[in-house]
């Protein structure tokens, strides 16, 4: 059986680098998930990740039912969208949204009768088995009920779980780390719904033929850690990991390396180790997916910050405007200054509350000034604070410093690509300890996008 | 709403700031070189306070106006200006010169240190060599005779040499009011000797060669700058910037080690011509340079690897200079000559990136199915 002692000596973490910004969690890692009124319009953008975005199914003035495919997957790298809610479409057209300036989404204003597409249940039917399916059903139903990571990168999950020839996975990772301060979606979901956290685990794991699933949980959410060795009893393939809490132990690739001691050599994916990482929300969504019929239509938010008067963390229906879901926690305050969609270290700040939901939507964050102040940028003064913080063994510094000095031929881009650049995961450690303010992540994303030109 | 999206920022990730920043580190480093200030208080009396107060005030001063030449307004390079760096430069200054140093000597280091040392090259940050050496390294050529004319310490042996901490203030009082002597330190006394044997013997006869009269040379009854000779007072500072971690442990201990290497080994092949090689590093500016001067983050490599050839190489060049140079103490141009190596340095060496390289793990995979 598998490890049920959570104690400091035996939790495991990554093997350079990290930071432990203040955790914030406390507004709400001990409120229950809560569903609000659905909204009076949503926004379902067609592009919700990278790759290419669906196509629409529907025109206006159509009648869509919850849960009714409204966007066919486009590709290899692609997944469909399904109505978030029963109503009529408003209109098909470009609206703001956390992807770029603007996307296709469809708007749907919502009906007062809201009824479920056709198949789709409220309760497991007890007579259904796993066993009853194949592996290729399985990853069909997964697909079809446009699954995504829902820890923030929003990558089609049928991509992840659908190995090349060749490759054999032996290890599959559940992602419940939750490193991002504030952020406590995945710590509620954890908490309120492990068994069907774990059903949906045993989805991904008959589809990969692995015998384990490992799940990492970092050791500030003992309730979840508990929560898990008790649906253990039911799931003996479940293996639990306490976390050392220390950012950023939720990167895919700082995970594998904290649960498995294998480290993905660079520019290479998580499967040439043999492992998959999925979010433990990836997991509940393949659970209402397989179990329910259900496609992805529903996540869990945390609605935190300073500047909302009651943060929460929410059930929010893909599309779902930002604003609705604030004001049913009580509205921004006066002291608003950065509206985050995501977590504070990874997360992407918008201008507008208007931004619909999306299915990565971890996290909304209403940042005050003091939360979030914006410092002047000095020189680097070489102190290697960002070099001792860098969890894939870069030198951030360094690497800044060639994109800003570089005088145009990109000769001093094209050196820090040679330093590893394109390693960079963005996460954000080295911009967080420095002490000069360097913005050192945005010169690096600016690098990125300059070698991009060099290479063509 | 739309009122108070009206100012919503954007910026790039992350959307928060830890607890650094420059005053902060700078202000750690002042602290741990309180115990040394006032050790020299203690040994070399009010002159000693009279050149730290000097080079202090000088130093914050300069740096503001050279800001304000470059374009600063005058707010915001007085506050750069007491953001702790210039401190830092004009009190490490100071504990570099003897103690009777003149008021112009100092400012005239000062301005060296800030001006040529920092500012030519685009200040903090942006400079190769480190700003207080560079000043010392100045005076040190073109005041040779003031720069070596260090207070008379108690004779080894007397009631006073051997009785550490009662007699401190007596020595004090001793010292105060006194002209300044021409006395060798320890490391000069072998170079103004006719020859080597003569001069281990001597430093010998003066400062004792048994463990038990290494400790007054611990706690700093030695002639030498103000800052430099207390060991132990050095040490306590030192310790303090680890735990703050301003400071990690690869150049001060590949310094000092790299430095004891080549004395001790120089030591063992002849004793009768190479010193012990406690008393390199006990005398002379090793434990002050390594600590405090050799780790400042503006001038030393960014990675650990980096770090430690850095350090082993000012601590070879120091040993080098000691034993074979004209100078008797080396460790400011060892370090300066580091400092020049740096970018070549940060060129070469780089931390092992995640995923490159050897590939650790398969042997914990077992581990992980038994987890």
């Amino acid at each position: 059986m598998g490890t049920r002692e959570h104690g400091i000596l035996n939790r495991k973490t990554f093997s350079m680098g990290g930071v432990h910004p203040p955790e914030s969690k406390g507004a709400t890692e001990a409120l229950a998930i809560e569903t609000p009124p659905l909204p009076k319009t949503v926004f379902i953008p067609l592009q919700q990740h990278i790759g290419a975005p669906a196509n629409a199914l529907v025109k206006k003035k159509d009648e869509v039912l919850t849960g009714q495919l409204i966007g066919e997957a486009v590709g290899m790298v692609s997944a469909p969208v399904h109505a978030s809610v029963s109503g009529v479409v408003k209109n098909v057209a470009a609206v703001p949204t956390g992807y770029g300036p603007r996307s296709m989404a469809i708007e749907i204003t919502v009906s007062e009768e809201q009824a479920w597409a056709e198949g789709i249940l409220q309760e497991p039917d007890e007579a259904f088995r796993l066993d009853d399916l194949e592996p290729k059903a399985l990853l069909a139903a997964l697909k079809s009920a446009g699954l995504v990571g829902m820890g923030g990168a929003a990558f089609p999950t049928h991509v992840k779980l659908s190995p090349p020839p060749g490759v054999s996975i032996d290890h599959l990772i559940l992602n419940g780390a939750e490193c991002e301060p504030y952020l406590t979606a995945d710590h509620r979901l954890m908490v309120e719904r492990a068994d069907d956290v774990v059903r949906g685990a045993d989805v991904l794991r008959r589809i990969l033929g692995v015998e384990l699933v490992h799940v990492g949980v970092e050791d500030n959410k003992p309730d979840a850690l508990a929560a898990f060795a008790e649906a253990q009893g039911r799931a003996p393939w479940l293996r639990i990991h306490p976390l050392k809490t220390q950012y950023p132990q939720g990167a895919e690739k700082q995970l594998i390396r904290a649960i498995t001691g294998r480290e993905v050599p660079s520019g290479k994916l998580p499967l040439h180790v043999g492992v998959v990482v999925q979010n433990v929300g990836t997991a509940f969504a393949a659970f209402e997916a397989v179990f329910l019929n259900k496609p992805l239509i529903e996540r869990v938010t945390t609605i935190s910050g300073s500047a909302v008067a009651n943060p929460k963390n929410l059930a929010l229906r893909i599309g779902t405007p930002v604003a609705d879901a604030v004001a049913f926690c009580g509205g921004a305050t006066e002291s608003l200054s950065k509206l985050i969609l995501g977590g504070p270290m990874m997360g992407k700040a918008v201008r507008s509350l208007d931004m619909p939901v999306m299915k990565g939507t971890s996290g909304v964050l209403l940042l005050s000034e003091g939360e979030s102040p914006e410092l002047e940028e000095d020189d680097c003064i070489r102190c290697a604070m960002c070099v001792q913080a860098c969890p894939q063994g870069l030198t951030p510094c360094d690497l800044a410093n060639f994109i800003e000095y570089d005088t145009g031929d990109k000769a001093l881009v094209s050196r820090a690509a040679d330093m590893g650049l394109n390693e960079c995961v963005e996460c954000g450690s080295c911009n967080y300890i420095c002490p000069t303010r360097r913005r050192l992540v945005q010169w690096i994303r600016l690098g990125k996008a300059l070698h991009r030109e060099v290479k063509k | 709403v739309s009122k108070l999206t009206q100012k919503l920022i954007l910026s790039s990730s992350p959307h928060a700031s830890g607890p650094e920043s420059v005053p902060r580190i700078m202000y750690v480093v002042v602290l741990a070189l309180l115990p040394a200030v006032v050790a020299a208080i203690l040994f070399f009396g009010m002159k000693a306070l009279a050149v730290m107060l000097v080079a202090v005030v000088a130093a914050v001063v300069v740096e503001a106006l050279i800001l304000m030449l470059r374009g600063e307004s005058a707010k915001r390079a007085w506050r750069r200006a007491l953001d702790g760096s210039a401190l830092i430069t004009g009190l490490l200054l100071a504990l570099n010169l003897p103690a009777n140093s003149p008021p112009w000597m100092v400012v005239i280091g000062v301005v060296i240190a800030i001006g040529v040392g920092k500012h030519v090259f685009g200040g903090l940050g942006n400079n190769i060599f480190n700003p207080a050496l560079v000043g010392r390294v100045f005076l040190l050529i073109s005041f040779p005779a003031l720069m070596s004319t260090w207070m008379k310490v108690p004779e080894a042996g007397t009631e006073r040499w051997n009785a550490p901490f009662e007699s401190l203030d007596s020595l004090t009082g001793k010292v105060e009011g006194v002209e300044a002597f021409t006395e060798a330190t320890p490391l000069g006394l072998i170079k103004t000797q006719k020859n080597a044997a003569l001069g281990v013997k001597e430093t010998q006869a003066r400062y004792g060669r048994d463990i038990k009269s290494f400790l007054p040379l611990l706690i700093g009854k030695r002639g030498g700058s103000l800052g430099e000779t207390s060991v132990l007072a050095l040490l306590i500072g030192a310790i303090f910037m680890f735990w703050r971690g301003v400071i990690r442990w690869h150049i001060p201990l590949s310094f000092i080690g790299a430095t004891l290497a080549v004395t001790g080994m120089m030591w063992l092949i002849d004793p009768s011509i190479y010193l012990n090689p406690i008393y390199h590093l006990l005398t002379g500016g090793l434990i002050i340079g390594a600590f405090f001067m050799a780790t400042d983050m503006v001038t030393s490599p960014v990675s650990p690897m980096g770090m430690i050839v850095f350090g082993a190489g000012a601590g070879i060049l120091t040993a080098v200079i000691r034993l074979w140079g004209s100078f008797p103490e080396g460790v400011s141009f060892a370090i300066l000559i580091m400092n020049g190596l740096v970018p070549l340095i940060d060129q070469k060496f780089h931390p092992r990136r995640f995923g490159v390289g050897p590939e650790p793990g398969n042997k914990t995979t077992q581990e992980a199915h038994n987890g």
